[in-house]
């Protein structure tokens, strides 16, 4: 398999905070790989790294590399021409990610145009066949409405096609069911699902919602404080998390099976803002099984089972496995 | 079915805008009443050569008293005359003609100007938006008047001049609020959106940030026409603006002060219509600006 994307220990620096701190991700053909984690662990700020996003008071470190080209030395030109055609995204607002002034027309051909080299008559063309895909009715007609005769879910879909329009490579879905009520979450990601399989297009999904991400993505990787505390394929990790931190997400998923707990379990405490300790493990002050040796020695990135990867001092996996 | 034409994207363009329009107009009785005076205004440069008795240039044996002096409203000359014996009347005509050409035409230059450089500073940012908002900051700073009499006494007066030197100077306060206003629009979503189909700069300032400034650029286009009326009568009354014998309102002033005292219509006629041309324009502004901003509370 040959990778899509690879990170290499990406390091982004805004001037007071550090917001990712060595991260690596590989991303292969066609593969789902979920980014979770909660509010400031720099799961977003991955997502725009690799997306070029960050403005220029980041400092980026590290490597990002695209089909085997350096994204971070990409010129200008170069960068207009490798967005939307190689890679895409779609954004957690559907009202705020498209623009309120333009018929849903224009947003959709204006990439087809660019990047395909369409004329007006043929990118419209493509336009409706786009939007019947993402299961629009009456597709013809609704390229000449704007974003507000839409509804959230259908907007979302609007945006999906927008992204998938010149089929691109990899396509990063940054919280791209956090505005939508839960019964259209499902449809969207089923839409994702059903588009990136028929391109063999590769997904990064970010979100904060295990749930989302463990019913969608072939591997997890789970962000603390900008850094990977646990990386695997999604049947392992759920089924046997190594680090507390994966386990008290895991907890926080409401059940529908079992006995009803009195109140769901949260994890207490919030995660730390800006200055991360670097000497100790940053879960430390939040982890029920913390031991000194957390506080005083990070720990790193190193196998837990056959795949999977964690950055844990006394992963949960070590009693089953002995 | 190709593209709409931007101004179709605006939000006043909606099927209710101009019912929206025509009620708030009903509330708005100065508004109504500038609205119509401008619209009569229009009408009258127009149709100048059909209302006109006279033509504008034409002196006239009879229009002179047998000591030389103008004479008063009335004996054919429906406003009197001026000093070299011509029709007030016909001259205030063909002026609101020259006064509302130059007005509107050097404003939308400085219009267009103004946009392009607010709109390029505030989205690529950086050194281009140094220098061009320093350029700015500059040309504010200048005196009006001085520099554009030093730019016409350079460049010579005429009408084309006059327009070219009042857009070098009003551009500076659109480009300002162009520019404050796609700082913010430029981190919305659908922007940053925008940016990842790789779409151009140049695409992306027409396509996705223009149509959201349209309205900001009504309302400032309207209300610059009032001052660039008033800085080519100020010219003109300095005697660098449109060059005589081409009658400007700024112009019949400049040459009526010396007879006020024996003929007064030869500055009140002129006067008044400026007066109340720049008053028409700001309160049509102001309304407007009321009508377009969706912040604004409903005015009863």
């Amino acid at each position: 398999m040959t990778a899509i994307l690879e990170v290499d220990d990406l390091t982004v620096d805004f001037s007071r905070t550090t917001a990712v701190r060595g991260v690596s991700l590989r991303v292969e053909a066609g593969e789902r790989v979920g980014i979770v984690g909660e509010s400031g662990s720099g799961k977003s700020v991955t997502a725009q790294a690799v997306m070029r996003l960050l403005p220029p008071t980041a400092t980026v470190g590290g490597r990002i590399r695209f089909a085997g080209q350096d994204v971070l030395g990409f010129d200008p030109a170069r960068l207009a021409a490798w967005r939307g055609a190689d890679i895409a995204m779609v954004f957690q607002d559907p009202m705020s990610s498209l623009n309120p002034l333009l018929r849903v027309g224009t947003q959709l051909t204006e990439g087809l145009r660019r990047h395909r080299g369409l004329g007006k008559a043929a990118a419209r063309a493509e336009a409706v066949r786009l939007l019947r895909t993402v299961g629009i009715d009456d597709a013809e007609r609704r390229l000449d409405d704007y974003p507000h005769a839409f509804s959230g879910g259908m907007r979302q879909r609007v945006c999906i096609a927008i992204a998938a329009a010149c089929t691109p490579k990899l396509i990063i879905a940054d919280e791209p069911t956090t505005a939508l009520d839960v019964t259209v979450q499902a449809q969207v990601l089923d839409l994702l699902d059903e588009l990136t399989e028929r391109h063999d297009t590769a997904t990064v999904l970010v979100s904060h919602d295990l749930g989302v991400i463990s019913s969608f993505c072939d591997r997890i990787m789970v962000m603390y404080a900008g850094q990977v505390v646990e990386a695997g394929p999604t049947d392992d990790i759920v089924a046997a998390p190594a680090h507390p931190y994966t386990r008290a997400l895991l907890d926080s998923i409401p059940r529908l099976d079992g006995d009803l707990p009195r109140r769901l379990p949260t994890v207490p405490g919030s995660p730390p803002f800006g200055n991360v300790p670097t000497g100790s493990c940053a879960f430390a002050d939040r982890c029920p099984h913390a031991q000194d040796r957390c506080r005083t020695e990070a720990p790193t990135m190193a196998p837990v089972g056959p795949n999977t990867t964690a950055a844990c001092h006394f992963p949960l996996t070590e009693g089953a496995r002995t | 079915m190709t593209a709409p034409p931007i101004a179709e994207a605006v939000p006043l363009a909606a099927p209710t805008g101009l019912r929206r329009a025509l009620g708030s107009l009903r509330h708005d009785l100065p508004a109504l009443i500038s609205i119509l005076v401008l619209v009569l205004l229009a009408l009258a440069a127009i149709f100048a050569p059909l209302l006109a008795s006279h033509p504008p240039l034409q002196t006239y044996q009879e229009g002179l008293a047998a000591n030389g002096a103008p004479i008063g409203p009335g004996h054919g000359f429906p406003l009197g005359t001026d000093p070299n014996g011509r029709d007030v009347l016909a001259r205030l005509l063909y002026g609101a003609r020259v006064s509302l050409t130059i007005g509107i035409l050097a404003n939308g230059l400085a219009t267009v100007f103004g946009v392009l450089v607010g709109l390029t500073a505030g989205y690529l940012g950086g050194w281009v938006e140094t220098i061009l908002m320093r350029l700015t900051d500059v040309v504010m700073s200048f005196p009006i008047l001085l520099f554009c009499i030093a730019l016409i006494s350079v460049t010579g007066p005429s009408e084309r001049n006059v327009v070219i030197v009042i857009a070098l100077i009003y551009w500076t306060t659109l480009a300002r609020i162009i520019r404050s206003q796609v700082l913010s629009l430029r981190e919305r979503e659908f922007v940053v959106a925008a940016r990842t189909m790789g779409l151009s700069h140049w695409r992306i300032m027409r396509k996705h940030l223009f149509p959201h400034l349209v309205p900001t650029i009504i309302v400032y286009a309207t209300l610059g026409v009032a001052s660039s009326i008033l800085i080519e009568a100020s010219l003109s009354f300095l005697g660098v603006g449109v060059p005589v014998p081409t009658p400007s309102w700024g112009q019949m002033i400049e040459q009526g002060k010396e007879y006020f005292q024996i003929a007064p219509w030869l500055l009140f006629a002129p006067g008044v219509c400026l007066i109340v041309t720049v008053l028409a324009f700001n309160l049509a502004g102001d309304w407007l600006r009321d009508l377009l901003d969706p912040t604004a509370p409903e005015r009863r």
